[in-house]
């Protein structure tokens, strides 16, 4: 065999190689969604409750009930239900909801921006103080720095979001009137303000109207803060662990010897390092965010997802509770593929040669 | 090489403090609500359709109630009586079947069209032609999709008549007329934005009379119309300035959804909102001692009971029946789990309906129960299940009962679930004992009588589904009077038949009647005309001003 033989040869297995991963990703891909539909689906329809009274409502008489039943089709055998709706799914239709009479894909693209802003700002709150947090308890190992650290992360862990959330509501918005309430804008702006992107944020900046963004920012900072504080705690202790992990490396020991100074190795040469595994951490506490956290959106009431799949749920409303669950997979597996994408890029070893 | 990292650091530095800065001086710069207008706090999550001739919850009833006029409305001061709404006046013929109607002269709807005997007549033959959840109402007076069209009818442009099946006493008929599911709809509007149909068995009509589009929208001829509704986030109403009666002080009403007791009562402390809607006690009690907040209430058609089924071989036995309306601790339920949001009331008729009574023959006597158990051969007790919905006051008053059951040798198990779930079960009378409330459909005394005490066919095929059926009792000679009541032409002799009703059921019917719900608001004292209605379509926001 010669040698180009056998490169090409070796090129030829590399492409299969990326053919095969594509492939074993779609397959991965196509089977996650048709396990999300089914799980959700027949949990769904098997629960306890009449989806019909969820249309007509609780006095409806039973005529009504009946001929409801038959035109939505809750009288077909359960398959056939299903495949009527993967039918539906597939084409991008997840049905009306009967809360609100809209398609579900168009009230999903209502409420999902509310929540995608909020989760956004808790991110960056969170990885913002999380990350130095985190160096600094690691740099700092048993000082009382990273017993306040850990204190402040313990918390985090420990207490309830719905009771701190009406605890900072009392005191930022009832006692110092720091930040406003309830929602997203204050009544006066709410209804003549129309938003582009449904993040307000952007949409008042964009726009230039910034009496809008002020007051947009005093309605998103404090449950912003909150989701923060949340994934704070996490990202911090992760944050300690990956650099404690990286500080005891021998290549620390050799930028020591060659006399970098501390700062240096510090933030450059270990938390470029900590900063691949921290990447996935920071990603999943984002994508936890994106799923709408109900009890935050509840207390603030901020009309995100959560909210909006929450009350579909009790409602017995499935076409939305369906159509929102696939879309929060959407967000959860794009998001898992996007750090993985950029832990390929920030470590080295996994760059092509 | 560390000059970078620095500069980074005190930019990063800088921003905070710019921020702090932003948010510090930022504070005092808040507004309460607009002079011009109302912010209410309110959970209205129920809202499902605004289309009178569809919507049948809650929310609904109040946003078209402030949205929409009615041939005639609830007298608020005298709850047993009608006034006229946009009917002028009205005369009934000698057999008692036919009701014509005279219009007040040159009304106009919200849109500036002008309302006519047609608007009326098209109103009926929506609600019944839809065929949607409160049909029911109108096809009590015999009225169906082929005969409507017959039975009412404008005879000129102001004179509307309706002909009914039977002579029932015209005080039933003028009730159902008064409820929300009656509102009058603007014909030209509606059926500019209708959509074709192809018409089925199942519906026969070859248009939607605009039911999408009245979904979300607004074509009536109340104090206000509708601006938007956002689902889950807000119900906003704009004043109609084509309001033919006194108009609404206020530009602009904003129910604002939020679910949440304490963070309603922040708001409302804070000047956000001005009225909060569904405070719990905690709160209420709170707010009632601040000097800048007031609060009001009102009796509300909905009353809250225990239902035995009948098909259970204990609980069908009379004496069970009635020794568990002595194990009921009313005077401790009254003083803590329902105060301010309800009344210990023990007959099946709400305060304020004709003919109900107050009458209050029982409180906790374990003695008295024990003894009749004995005498139903069940000293030794049994065990009994309960299915109660997972929210307050219910679960707490389940509770209390199952206590003061315990005391008396019966062992109660409570189901939860959620209200769907408890009601489902319900409905397909599978349950032993069921803990709910019964929410007058319109404000006459056939709504509650029918339910607790017709059953016409009391098998599983039955076709009318009350809650008599829904636990298996049959209430025999109740059934008839029942049905006479709904004839008698002398109004008080009507009351005097419904008062005998409700007797007998707290005789020998399943109920265990609990009590009668008060709905309560807090709002800043500042507000003006503020007060809540008899009926949930009478919580009329046009009086409120501020200052």
């Amino acid at each position: 065999m010669s040698l180009s033989d056998a490169r090409r040869s070796l090129a030829f297995r590399r492409a299969r190689g990326v053919l095969a991963d594509i492939g074993r990703f779609a397959v991965m891909l196509a089977t996650t969604y048709l396990g999300l539909i089914a799980v959700t689906f027949f949990i769904g329809r098997v629960v306890p409750v009449d989806p019909v009274l969820a249309i007509v409502g609780d006095r409806a008489p039973m005529a009504v009930v009946e001929r409801i039943r038959e035109e939505m089709g809750f009288n077909l055998p359960l398959w056939q239900q299903f495949l009527i709706y993967l039918r539906q799914a597939l084409t991008g239709d997840f049905g009306i909801s009967v809360l609100t009479t809209h398609p579900v894909m168009e009230d999903i693209i209502r409420v999902f921006p509310a929540t995608l802003e909020l989760a956004t700002v808790g991110t960056l709150i969170g990885a913002g103080l999380g990350v130095p947090l985190g160096v600094l308890a690691a740099v700092r190992r048993g000082s009382i720095a990273d017993q306040v650290v850990r204190i402040v992360g313990l918390i985090g862990y420990s207490v309830p979001i719905f009771w701190l959330g009406l605890l900072s509501l009392l005191l930022f918005y009832a006692k110092l009137k720091w930040v406003a309430y309830p929602g997203r804008l204050d009544v006066a702006y709410e209804y003549t303000f129309t938003p582009i992107t449904g993040l307000y944020l952007v949409d008042a900046a964009w726009t230039g109207q910034w009496d809008v963004l002020w007051d947009a920012f005093r309605h998103i900072i404090l449950p912003g803060a909150l989701l923060g504080y949340f994934s704070l705690a996490y990202i911090s202790r992760m944050t300690r662990s990956f650099m404690l992990n990286e500080l005891g490396q021998e290549y620390i020991v050799a930028a020591r010897a060659k006399g970098l100074s501390e700062r240096r190795i510090i933030w450059v040469h270990a938390l470029r390092n900590a900063a691949v595994p921290l990447t996935t951490v920071v990603a999943l506490s984002y994508a936890g965010l994106l799923e709408g956290s109900v009890l935050t959106e509840t207390v603030f009431s901020w009309p995100g997802i959560g909210l909006y799949i929450t009350n579909s749920l009790q409602n017995a409303d499935m076409n939305a509770v369906l159509g929102g669950t696939i879309v929060i997979g959407t967000v959860f597996i794009a998001i898992n593929l996007l750090s993985d994408l950029l832990y390929r890029m920030l470590d080295p070893r996994t760059h092509a040669k | 090489m560390t000059m970078p990292i620095l500069t980074q650091h005190l930019r990063h530095l800088s921003a905070g403090a710019a921020l702090a800065a932003f948010v510090a001086l930022g504070g005092p710069a808040f507004a309460g609500t607009p002079a011009d207008t109302l912010v209410e706090a309110f959970a209205i999550d129920d809202i499902i359709s605004l289309d009178p001739q569809e919507a049948f919850e809650i929310s609904t009833a109040e946003v078209t109630g402030n949205t929409y006029s009615l041939l005639v409305r609830l007298d608020i001061n005298d709850t047993t009586r009608v006034e006229p709404d946009i009917a002028q006046s009205w005369t009934i013929s000698d057999d008692g079947l036919t009701y014509t109607f005279k219009l007040k002269p040159d009304l106009k709807f919200a849109s500036g069209n002008p309302i006519t005997a047609d608007d009326v007549v098209f109103t009926i033959e929506r609600l019944i032609k839809m065929d949607k959840s409160p049909a029911f109402l109108l096809n009590q007076f015999g009225l169906t999709g082929d005969n409507v069209t017959d039975k009412v009818k404008a005879v000129d442009p102001s004179t509307v008549t309706l002909t009914v099946d039977k002579p029932y006493a015209s005080s039933f008929v003028l009730n159902v007329l008064s409820s929300a599911p009656a509102a009058v709809v603007d014909k030209k509007l509606v059926m500019e934005h209708a959509k074709a149909v192809t018409p089925s068995d199942e519906y026969k009509w070859d248009t939607d009379f605009g039911n999408d589009w009245l979904k979300t929208n607004s074509a009536g001829s109340g104090a206000f119309k509708i601006m938007v509704w956002k689902a889950n986030e807000a119900v906003v109403l704009e004043r109609n300035d084509n309001y033919f009666g006194e108009p609404a002080k206020l530009k602009r009403v904003i129910y604002r959804h939020m679910k949440e007791s304490a963070g309603q009562r922040l708001a409302l402390e804070n000047g956000d909102v001005d009225i909060a809607r569904n405070l719990e006690p905690g709160d209420l009690d709170a707010v009632a001692k601040n000097a800048d907040l007031a609060t009001t209430s009102a009796p509300k058609g909905t009353v809250y009971y225990i239902s035995l089924n009948q098909k259970n071989p204990n609980l069908s036995k009379p004496e069970v029946v009635e020794a568990f309306k002595y194990l009921v601790d009313y005077d401790a339920i009254g003083a803590t789990l329902i105060k301010g949001v309800g009344e210990i009331h023990q007959s099946f008729l709400p305060k304020g309906q004709l003919g109900s009574i107050d009458d209050k023959p029982f409180k906790l006597d374990v003695a008295k129960a024990k003894e009749l158990l004995a005498k139903a051969g069940l000293q030794d007790g049994f065990s009994v299940t309960m299915d109660t919905r997972n929210t307050q006051p219910v679960t707490g008053i389940a509770e209390s009962f199952q206590q003061s059951l315990a005391e008396a040798g019966v062992k109660l198990q409570i189901i939860p679930g959620d209200g769907k779930q408890t009601l489902t079960k319900y409905r397909a009378r599978q349950h032993d004992m069921y803990i709910g409330q019964w929410g007058s459909d319109y404000w006459d005394p056939n709504s509650n009588a029918e339910t607790f005490t017709a059953n016409p066919d009391n098998s599983d095929e039955g076709k009318v589904k009350t809650l008599a059926w829904r636990n298996a009792w049959d209430p025999k000679e109740l059934d008839t009077e029942t049905k006479a009541a709904l004839l008698e032409k002398d109004t008080a002799k009507r009351a005097a038949m419904y008062a005998d009703l409700q007797k007998k059921v707290q005789e020998s019917g399943p109920f265990v009647m609990l009590y009668q719900q008060t709905e309560v608001a807090a709002y800043a004292a500042k507000l003006k005309g503020f007060k809540l209605g008899p009926s949930f379509d009478t919580n009329f926001v046009a009086p409120i001003s501020k200052e």
